[in-house]
């Protein structure tokens, strides 16, 4: 049964913070420029031969006193994007207009703060306990960053995590969505954040799925993907025109729990769910941000799907060789490309790849590009078999 | 503007280890019948191959077994079923288990683990046993996740007038986490909310949110009291007001500042 049309909800502040930079500029400058933010991996404890999506200087970065609880590197990233392109702001003006029990909070995240756990067990005491200062039971539990995050700006709306790996932020989007359509809450802060940690490195790793160099995303001879680390935010409003979120899809593969299904038909029906929502059909979408991640399977389902739905106009790439797979916040933060797409015109190409895969169809560019830019789709698939796809139009 | 969400039970399951069974657990929470006195086995969900039902987590065979479970008394398909699964903490063996490889031996993490390892772990096993690939989606909200889960399941219900599977689950914490992690025994509940009342009915819920302060509320029976410090436990009182039909509303914390209220009705 296809989903029916949903009124728009206005994007009225947005924000993300990568390997490539801290807010906007730094992303749409690495666009333009095609300049990934990758480096060789220098963060584990042990050696592991990847490249990795890095956020400079979190380690000298500790959060504000009033916040100083909360100090862990994920609430480090979180509160730097959150100071970015006048985010703060911009929330404190909503939260004076709509009141703050009016503002819902829904954040994705796939392992929050999950780094200070790891450390927790690096420093047992003698008794295998946390050390005492690191027992804290509101860090060491994947709620972490929206109770966080929900104390930082002061928000008394609900306040909801949506941990399903690397579809974590995108569904963040249409669980606000449906809070604003029924009328619970007048606006939404969305997003998410995930930062690098031993966990997904060495799980990854694990799954023989990282990368030795820098990814390459739907090149012939990829190797495998790189993570990264982001935080990125939303304020979606009902008023308002501009940049709009149109439409939300969500499907499951019941394929496998690591490995999507080859034919793509998860990812299928959320697209079709989404540009229902959106009222719109695929040739109407001028640029897509593909989910892309450089892993063999992911690549090929998602470029046979690409090219099988969409016609050759379509802008198709993926943004993975610019910040690598940020997990939790991929969704977020290419909602946030897809969105710079809109206000700019300007569409990333596939960095870091030379060789297109011969399963793409002529949608997926090696080059950014330019145009006039209406109407952006943006793709997040994880583990477990999850899929959501956002519609973005201006 | 105040919003009410109307969504009508079909189903309810609940498994706890003396407490295994919808059935078992209702009598003792109206009193008519005391909790099991030795714990049962761990549920093993008919819905996994038999080698992925020894191996699965612990957060993975009590979701399971708690979803079948209400989805067959709802006597509905899983497969037309959207999905809301909400936890606390996730797997905490696991957790314990990949941050203690990590110390010394990260290149030994188990892919098995570490897939196993993400929220929706429940959720994707879910798909796959029943070949269910309708909108599933894992949540956490820390003490207050069943609140937050059903509401994020009213909402869906509401929004696109489907029936919606609503699990919530948490084990025990182990290991160096114990000393932080509050979480003890194991707890694990199930509802199938549909938007329009039918013959399947067993009663409606009525639920809007109530802004101030809500403190947690107590419980109304001895044998839901061992189950208090499970960080599902916010679950408890309205799986009490279920058996015992009772229609005084409840406020379920959702933060400090914050409430969900719920209120049963027209039982069946």
């Amino acid at each position: 049964m296809p989903s029916k049309k949903i009124d728009p909800v206005a994007v009225t502040a947005w924000t993300a913070t990568s390997a490539v930079g801290v807010g906007r500029a730094a992303m749409l400058e690495a666009l333009v420029r095609s300049r990934s933010g990758l480096r060789r991996n220098d963060f584990t404890h042990q050696p592991l031969p990847t490249w990795i999506g890095r956020v400079a200087g979190l380690e000298e970065a500790p959060l504000p006193p009033s916040l100083a609880a909360w100090d862990c590197r994920n609430h480090r990233l979180a509160w730097r994007g959150l100071n970015a392109d006048g985010f703060l702001d911009a929330v404190a003006v909503a939260r004076e207009r709509h009141g703050a029990a009016r503002i819902a909070l829904v954040l994705g995240t796939s392992t929050s703060s999950i780094g200070a756990t790891e450390e927790a067990y690096r420093r047992l005491d003698a008794e295998g306990r946390f050390p005492p200062e690191m027992r804290l039971p509101r860090v060491h539990t994947p709620h972490s960053l929206s109770a966080f995050v929900q104390e930082a700006l002061a928000l008394d709306g609900p306040c909801l995590t949506i941990s399903t790996a690397c579809s974590s932020s995108a569904k963040a989007f249409a669980a606000a969505q449906r809070l604003m359509r029924l009328g619970l809450v007048d606006a939404a802060v969305v997003g998410g954040t995930d930062t690098l940690c031993g966990s997904v490195l060495f799980g990854f790793n694990a799954l023989h799925l990282v990368s030795p160099e820098a990814c390459r995303p739907f090149d012939v001879a990829r190797a495998g993907i790189n993570l990264g680390e982001a935080a990125g935010f939303a304020l979606l409003e009902r008023a308002g025109s501009g940049l709009m979120l149109t439409g939300y899809g969500e499907a499951s593969d019941a394929y496998h729990m690591s490995t999507p299904d080859p034919q793509g038909i998860g990812a299928e029906r959320a697209l079709d769910d989404a540009l229902a929502r959106a009222g719109i059909e695929a040739r109407a979408v001028d640029h897509i941000n593909l989910h892309g991640t450089a892993s063999a399977k992911n690549d090929e389902a998602e470029a046979l799907l690409v090219a099988r739905r969409f016609e050759a106009h379509t802008h198709a790439a993926s943004t993975k060789g610019l910040t690598g797979h940020t997990l939790g916040a991929a969704g977020i933060v290419e909602a946030v490309f897809s969105l710079l797409a809109l206000e700019t015109g300007w569409m990333p190409g596939n960095v870091g790849s030379a060789r297109l895969d011969p399963v793409c169809g002529p949608q997926i560019r090696l080059d950014a590009a330019r145009a006039d830019v209406r109407c952006v789709v943006s793709h997040s698939f994880g583990f477990g078999g999850t899929n959501c796809v956002l519609v973005f139009q201006r | 503007m105040t919003t009410t969400l109307r969504a009508h039970i079909e189903a309810a399951a609940f498994w706890a280890p003396t407490l295994p069974g919808w059935d078992v657990a209702r009598a003792a929470f109206r009193g008519e019948a005391p909790p099991l006195a030795a714990p049962a086995p761990r549920p093993a969900s008919a819905l996994l191959p038999a080698a992925e039902r020894r191996r699965a987590p612990d957060t993975v065979a009590l979701a399971l077994a708690v979803a079948d479970d209400a989805v067959r008394r709802s006597g509905r398909a899983a497969a037309d079923l959207l999905s809301v699964f909400t936890s606390c903490h996730g797997d905490l063996a696991i957790t314990d288990a990949i941050c203690t490889t990590l110390i010394d031996h990260p290149l030994l993490v188990s892919p098995t683990r570490f897939h196993n390892s993400v929220h929706n772990a429940a959720s994707g096993y879910w798909g796959i046993a029943t070949g269910c690939r309708e909108a599933s989606t894992a949540v956490t909200a820390f003490e207050q996740s069943f609140a937050a889960g059903l509401l994020e399941a009213l909402t869906q219900c509401a929004c696109e007038a489907r029936a919606v599977l609503l699990v919530g689950c948490d084990i025990a914490a182990c290991g160096a986490l114990a000393s932080t992690t509050a979480s003890r025994g194991s707890l694990a509940v199930a509802l199938v909310l549909a938007p329009e009342r039918s013959a399947r009915t067993l009663a409606t819920l009525d639920a809007g949110l109530r802004p101030g302060r809500a403190s947690p509320l107590p419980l109304q029976s001895e044998a839901a009291l061992p189950l208090a410090t499970n960080a599902m436990a916010d679950a408890l009182p309205l799986f009490e007001a279920l058996a015992r039909e009772r229609t005084e509303p409840l406020a379920l914390p959702l933060s400090a500042r914050l409430a969900l209220s719920v209120t049963l009705g027209a039982f069946v």
